[in-house]
């Protein structure tokens, strides 16, 4: 009896234009003008820096758990960087580079993460929806926002962004197989930065890889260097170009590594070693650009001091206005659980506010 | 008699029931060589193994799956969801499946995955980490629905729960994790499931509270016999399905007044369901309505204003003196 052979044979390749050295390939390197070079780098600065100041007030207990975004600049800003602001942005919870250069206003960010929920409210004209936090529930809504776009036909594509541990869940396939079925104009954007939570990548799957998945669902799948901003860049250009046009989903994986902890809750030196992580700070996806720019003669020592001055002079701003938020009232809780306030949930609204006139201070129980 | 907080007393239960029966088996996420995000598992799989540990992908329809599978071939899993409000995706192999394989094999396989996850507010955590949506189990028929009050029933309802031929889902309150340390027996002990227990007597109205709500309504109790004189008897359900209404009812037939107390949204609670029993079985007893202190029908506030959702004491005297003087 003859071996049956495998149907289908296939091969990943992995797309880097920027090497550690700050040197391109000329070949592959993405059309970015010196404006467009400068701006990807200071915002990428202002992102490392927020993310600084976000721990550090966490620390301080005047933020609550949020997770952080400290080398994976390359991969989401990259991304994020080709949009059109007609675009859609359907984001996880990882990806603060890019809700910023959506044009988010830090202070609603930290107003969101400091336990908030009018920082939820993210203007509409930035065509970005909230933080989801359930893991890998979110990409079907890029589906549905994708369908609607082509089906109006408007001349835009939807980018969602999602972590490797996100692929496992059920809805990420199903996602996947309608955005193929559908020919939605979506980018999935995999941040594959190699651990959700403790568990490391090769647990998570036994795929080699992430960008491989596209295959199954008859979509192109691309992996990149995550750190390296300008493959992420091109690569995310091109499928959302590709998806504009109604030439169907694109699944990117940009590979890179979480080199802060999971959370401001997790502890990572339970589950790796301290060499894995410095390693991979080694190759930095911020130092890598700067490189590039010295050596392009677009940056020196003064534009990189003046540049970090500038980050912090913003994000300092930032926190005083953060500050100067009115507290939030309990009767927002009641706003927006539908459209209208319903009789039932006015009843209870009333009753809370009734309490709180007679000098009744909700609070903790004993001992706590 | 060692000290032990709930996580540890969790811990210790899950580490016997191994020992003594190989049969047990953990998955979940993190739950391997993190121990868990709670470190409620913490230490098993250096003891036990990641056969017998399992650390999986992100998946909870395929963590509860699996379970079932392995509870149909013999085993028995117990599934940790790492947060109440991510089971969702675990729901529907719940009712469809691990609710109904007895029924639907008439006896013949049962899909009994015990599942352990963290519920509840008062953490200060981000959104859908404080969600207490016990109902939505406690209303599928084919699943014992488990909430321990402290750390000693923890390890006797999870031991029982371990044990038993069905799939329990087992609620651990986040906020009382770490809060209240007891003296907790070494030895394995079971606190069978589907018995309510008084846990503090008196005569004229009965509190009726599970999870971290009977801290509050102790507190409450403690206010009430000190400013009123009105003596409140608690009753701490323990187990949502199958529901003890013959302690409930004795206590209410005693008092001649309840109040329940949930966290949970109020339409649709379980405390709806005690209203009703109460009402079915003592009506004639009753000198005033059952009186109900819940979290609103509102999506569970972020950090800030989780305060003013969460049930307190102060609402709760309030309610019992309402109730006292209808
Ligand atoms: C459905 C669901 N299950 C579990 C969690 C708890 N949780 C939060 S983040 C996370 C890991 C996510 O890993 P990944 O998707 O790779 O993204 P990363 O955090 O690495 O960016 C887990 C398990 C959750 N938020 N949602």
């Amino acid at each position: 009896m003859a071996p049956i052979n495998t149907l289908v044979s296939y091969s990943v390749q992995s797309v880097k234009v920027l090497d550690e050295d700050g040197s391109v390939d000329i070949s592959l390197m993405p059309e970015l003008s010196p404006e467009q070079l400068k701006a990807l780098y200071e915002h990428m600065v202002l992102t490392r820096e927020f993310d600084e100041r976000m721990f550090k007030m966490q620390r301080q207990g005047r933020l609550g758990t949020f997770a952080r975004v400290k080398g994976q600049e390359g991969a989401h800003i990259g991304a994020a960087f080709a949009l059109r602001p007609e675009d859609w942005l359907v984001p996880a919870f990882r990806e603060t580079g890019a809700l910023l250069l959506r044009g988010l206003p830090m202070q609603q960010l930290l107003q969101y993460w400091s336990g908030d929920e009018r920082g939820g409210a993210f203007p509409r004209s930035l065509n970005t929806l909230p933080i989801a936090v359930p893991v890998g529930t979110h990409m079907i809504h890029a589906v549905g926002i994708g369908w609607a776009l082509r089906y109006s036909g408007t001349e835009a594509a939807v980018l969602t962004f999602f972590g490797e541990g996100a692929t496992s869940e059920g809805d990420f396939s199903e996602a996947m197989n309608m955005a193929g079925v559908f020919q939605a104009p979506v980018v999935f954007c995999c941040q594959n930065n190699q651990y959700a939570i403790s568990l490391p990548f090769t647990k998570q799957t036994a795929s080699p890889t992430v960008a491989q998945k596209a295959l199954a669902y008859g979509m192109t799948g691309i992996r990149v260097d995550g750190n390296d901003v300008f493959a992420v860049y091109r690569v995310t250009k091109e499928a959302l170009e590709r998806a504009r046009l109604g030439l169907g989903p694109t699944l990117i994986e940009a590979f890179t590594y979480r080199v802060t902890d999971h959370t401001t809750s997790d502890d990572a030196r339970r589950y790796r070693s301290e060499e894995e992580v410095e390693a991979w700070k080694r190759r930095d996806p911020i130092e890598r650009l700067a490189k590039y720019l010295r050596a392009a003669g677009l940056l020196d020592d003064d534009g990189v001091a003046a540049v970090q001055a500038e980050a912090e002079n913003r994000v300092a701003e930032a926190v005083t206005a953060f500050e100067a938020i009115p507290p939030i009232s309990p009767e927002e809780t009641f706003k927006h659980v539908f459209a209208d306030l319903t009789p039932p949930l006015a009843e209870e609204r009333d009753a809370l506010l009734r309490r709180l006139a007679t000098g009744a201070s909700p609070g903790a129980t004993k001992g706590e | 008699m060692a000290k032990l907080n709930m996580v540890e007393a969790i811990d210790q239960a899950l580490q016997q029931e191994m020992q003594s029966d190989p049969s047990v088996i953990i998955l979940g996420e993190d739950v391997g060589r993190d121990g868990g995000v709670f470190r409620v598992t913490d230490g098993l799989i250096q003891r036990y193994g990641e056969d017998r540990v399992i650390d999986t992908p992100l998946a909870e329809s395929g963590i509860v799956g699996m379970a079932i599978g392995m509870a149909i071939a013999g085993y028995r899993p117990v599934a940790e969801i790492q947060f109440a409000g991510f089971a969702y995706p675990a729901y529907d192999q719940l009712v469809s499946h691990a609710s109904r394989m007895r029924n639907r094999s008439r006896g013949g396989v049962h899909g009994a995955a015990r599942v352990r996850m963290p519920y509840g507010g008062g953490i200060r955590a981000l959104e859908h980490h404080s969600e207490s949506m016990e109902a939505v189990y406690a209303h599928v028929p084919g699943l014992k629905v488990v909430v321990p009050a402290d750390p000693y029933d923890a390890k006797g309802l999870l031991v029982a729960a371990v044990r038993d031929p069905d799939p329990v889902i087992f609620l651990e309150p986040a906020r009382i994790y770490r809060a209240i340390k007891m003296e907790v027996p070494e030895e394995p002990y079971v606190v069978p499931l589907g018995k309510a227990r008084v846990v503090r007597p008196g005569r004229d109205v009965t509190l009726i509270a599970w999870g971290a709500q009977l801290r509050v309504m102790r507190e409450a109790a403690e206010r009430l016999a000190a400013e009123a004189g009105t003596e409140a008897e608690i009753v701490d359900v323990r187990t949502l399905s199958p529901f003890d209404f013959e302690t409930v009812v004795e206590s209410v037939k005693k008092t001649g007044r309840a109040v329940v107390v949930h966290e949970a949204p109020r339409s649709c609670g379980f405390g709806a369901e005690i209203s009703a029993q109460i009402m079915e079985r003592a009506l004639l007893y009753l000198k005033a309505p059952v009186a109900r202190i819940t979290g609103a029908d509102t999506i569970p506030p972020l950090a800030k204003l989780e305060d003013y959702y969460q049930p307190d004491a102060p609402r709760v005297v309030q309610a019992v003196k309402d109730t006292m003087e209808f």
